[in-house]
């Protein structure tokens, strides 16, 4: 007699969900932010972005066009002398297609100007001081312009600490800061970024012909993977019975792990029991 | 080994005390028999209809004067509505202050008594001094002689208002963006009472996602249960925030195992970056969903129930009676194990 023959369904061992992301949700979601944190919590209506030609600062652009309108949107692009022509191209053709306020604030005398009396500084030096630079220009155009500066710093970036301290990091709003950077991409193709936008290698555009990848020694498609894995509370073997290299998965834990400062407000010296956010704890919109 | 008795004192007069709960409002600790169960609450009782409006609203964070002004804002429109006042008007958890207060929650508790002086001035300057009255459920912080809680308060205003009922949060979640439990003392009871309109409970946000919570409220005979929440919004990998999702799939289980109408107030708005989803809605005692809001925007959704759906659907599915014929037996498999604890101890100290 013959066996009976069962159908056998086979299901993925592991789901990864961690980078999925409906992107309209995303769109509705973060206009929903803009339009609450600014104008509902704070009676602020004009946005002050930096405009860099990137892909999270078009992403920020876009967003905050939709959720203000693009009369109440200031983008900021700021280059420095070494800065690439494409960078600066590519933040007008954002500021072009979404119809936000165009200025340009050059800021190569600045800069230079402090950099004159340090002229041994090396490349990354000079690099924070452009970014600490940028942000004195963004915080400056929104007194002038009765705005709040929005930031445009990823959860990758963030979290591989691959920032400047007080810097990027210093706006008092952020749309996609818990974005990872494959997450973006995924966001400002859903929102109609030029695809030379998206496509184009991730820069900081500090140092000329910089990219965020070499920079970082892995790309944003398997960090990404890891970091979600990582956030979900998975260790590094799981991560490694799941196909990632050793190398890789050491070099992401290694980078969260040593910038956990840097995603902290300064530390204080807690001296009495009403120490500020230890003792004393308010929430920012109270 | 005195409280054992007791304990099954407590169940076998369990059907005494509904009742009395059917008389006259008696608010017990009882177990109480579904209302289908009992001759006394069948007929035009049982038919009784029930004009919902579930309230979804962003409080202006630590401003109590003005999240008043909403909710009298709220009465005030509900008294323009076409199909006219409300029997019952549930706001969401925290309405009074907003959800993330931190160490202010001693700033913006009220006294539960202060809450109701409010709400009926609030009514009546919305409605007219001699407006009908009506039921309200809403959720603050309270103060309680300086313990605070996190509490829904279920209020009849009118002529002479009155507290039905304070239930305070048991549930306090402690992780992720959460930290109640730093802020608020537990509360420690679940009950359900009689009200103008049917016998009720109040859950409030996670206390709801225990499914023991919600079978307590159902076996205290409870025919609808409120829940005002604030639940931050998180996971978009589709069409809507996980967390609505994960919401409508606890109520639907929850209304059709106990035979149950749930209704569900939550708020909306972003505080500190974290987005409440609202997504207010009716789940119907056969785990079908009635109505519901958007999960983002202020709205007040509206509809009317009927009790007699508790009696039909509890007859078609008899889970929650099943489950009383086992409720003895099981309650006693806890206590047998409760009990053996301390005697443990104590037999390995005199060691």
């Amino acid at each position: 007699m013959k066996a009976a023959v069962l159908p056998i369904v086979h299901a993925p061992a592991v789901v990864d969900r961690g980078l999925q992301l409906d992107a309209a949700l995303a769109e509705r979601w973060l206009i929903n932010f803009l339009r609450d944190e600014m104008i509902v919590r704070r009676g602020i209506r004009n946005a002050i972005v930096g405009v860099s030609g990137g892909v999270d600062s078009a992403v920020v652009t876009y967003l905050c066009a939709k959720a203000l309108g693009p009369e109440n949107v200031y983008g900021v692009r700021m280059p420095y002398s070494t800065s690439s022509d494409e960078s600066f191209r590519h933040g007008g053709l954002v500021i072009g297609n979404t119809r936000v306020h165009d200025i340009v604030v050059n800021i190569s005398d600045a800069v230079d100007g402090y950099l004159h009396y340090e002229p041994d500084a090396s490349q990354t030096r000079r690099g924070n001081v452009m970014a600490r630079q940028r942000m004195i220009v963004l915080f400056d155009q929104s007194a002038k312009y009765d705005g709040l500066p929005v930031g445009t710093g990823n959860k990758s970036e963030r979290l591989l600490g691959y920032f400047t301290w007080h810097a990027d990091d210093s706006p008092p709003i952020n749309p996609i800061g818990d974005l990872f950077k494959t997450q973006v991409w995924q966001l400002a193709r859903h929102l109609g970024v030029p695809k030379e936008i998206v496509d184009k290698p991730a820069t900081a555009d500090l140092i000329r012909g910089q990219t965020d990848e070499e920079d970082l020694g892995i790309t944003y498609a398997r960090s990404d993977r890891i970091l979600a894995l990582m956030l979900m509370g998975y260790g590094e073997e799981d991560m490694i019975a799941r196909g990632f290299s050793p190398a890789d998965v050491a070099l992401v834990m290694r980078k969260v792990n040593a910038t956990h400062w840097k995603r902290h407000l300064p530390t204080t010296a807690v001296v009495s029991t009403t120490a500020i956010n230890e003792f004393y704890l308010r929430p920012v919109d109270y | 080994m005195k409280s054992r008795p007791k304990k099954r004192k407590a169940l076998r007069r369990a059907p005494t005390r509904q009742t009395k709960a059917g008389r006259g409002g008696a608010r017990t600790l009882g177990i109480i028999p579904r209302p289908s169960g009992d001759g006394s609450r069948r007929g035009s009782a049982q038919r009784q209809t029930v004009n919902l409006a579930l309230v979804q609203f962003a409080p202006s964070k630590g401003r109590v004067d003005l999240n008043f002004e909403r909710i009298e804002q709220v009465f005030a429109a509900l008294r323009h509505d076409k199909e006219g006042f409300p029997s019952v008007v549930v706001f969401p958890e925290a309405s009074l202050s907003g959800y993330f207060v931190e160490g202010g929650i001693a700033e913006v508790a009220l006294k539960a008594g202060n809450v109701l002086k409010r709400l009926s001035n609030a009514a009546h300057r919305a409605c007219g001094p001699n407006h009908a009255s009506f039921d309200v459920i809403v959720g603050f912080y309270e103060d309680d002689g300086g313990k605070l809680y996190n509490s829904a308060l279920y209020a009849t205003l009118g002529e002479r208002p009155v507290i039905r009922h304070v239930h305070r949060k048991l549930f306090l979640p402690t992780y992720g963006v959460f930290d109640e439990e730093r802020f608020v003392s537990r509360g420690r009871t679940i009950e359900a009472f009689d009200s103008q309109h049917g016998r009720v409970a109040i859950l409030i946000c996670e206390d709801a996602c225990h499914s023991v919570a919600v079978t307590i409220a159902a076996l205290r005979g409870a025919q609808i249960l409120y829940i005002p929440s604030a639940s931050p919004g998180r996971g978009l990998e589709d069409a809507e925030p996980a967390n609505v999702r994960m919401w409508r799939d606890i109520m639907r289980v929850a209304a059709a195992e106990h035979g149950i109408f749930i209704a569900y107030a939550g708020l909306v708005g972003f505080e500190g970056g974290k987005g409440f989803t609202g997504a207010s809605r009716l789940m119907g005692p056969f785990g079908d969903l009635r109505i519901e809001a958007p999960f983002d925007g202020a709205a007040i959704v509206r509809t009317t129930i009927s009790l007699q759906d508790v009696n039909i659907a509890r007859a078609a599915l008899p889970a929650l009676g099943d489950l009383e014929s086992n409720l003895a037996e099981i309650t006693a498999m806890f206590e047998k194990e409760a009990l053996s604890r301390p005697s443990r101890t104590k037999s390995t100290i005199s060691k």
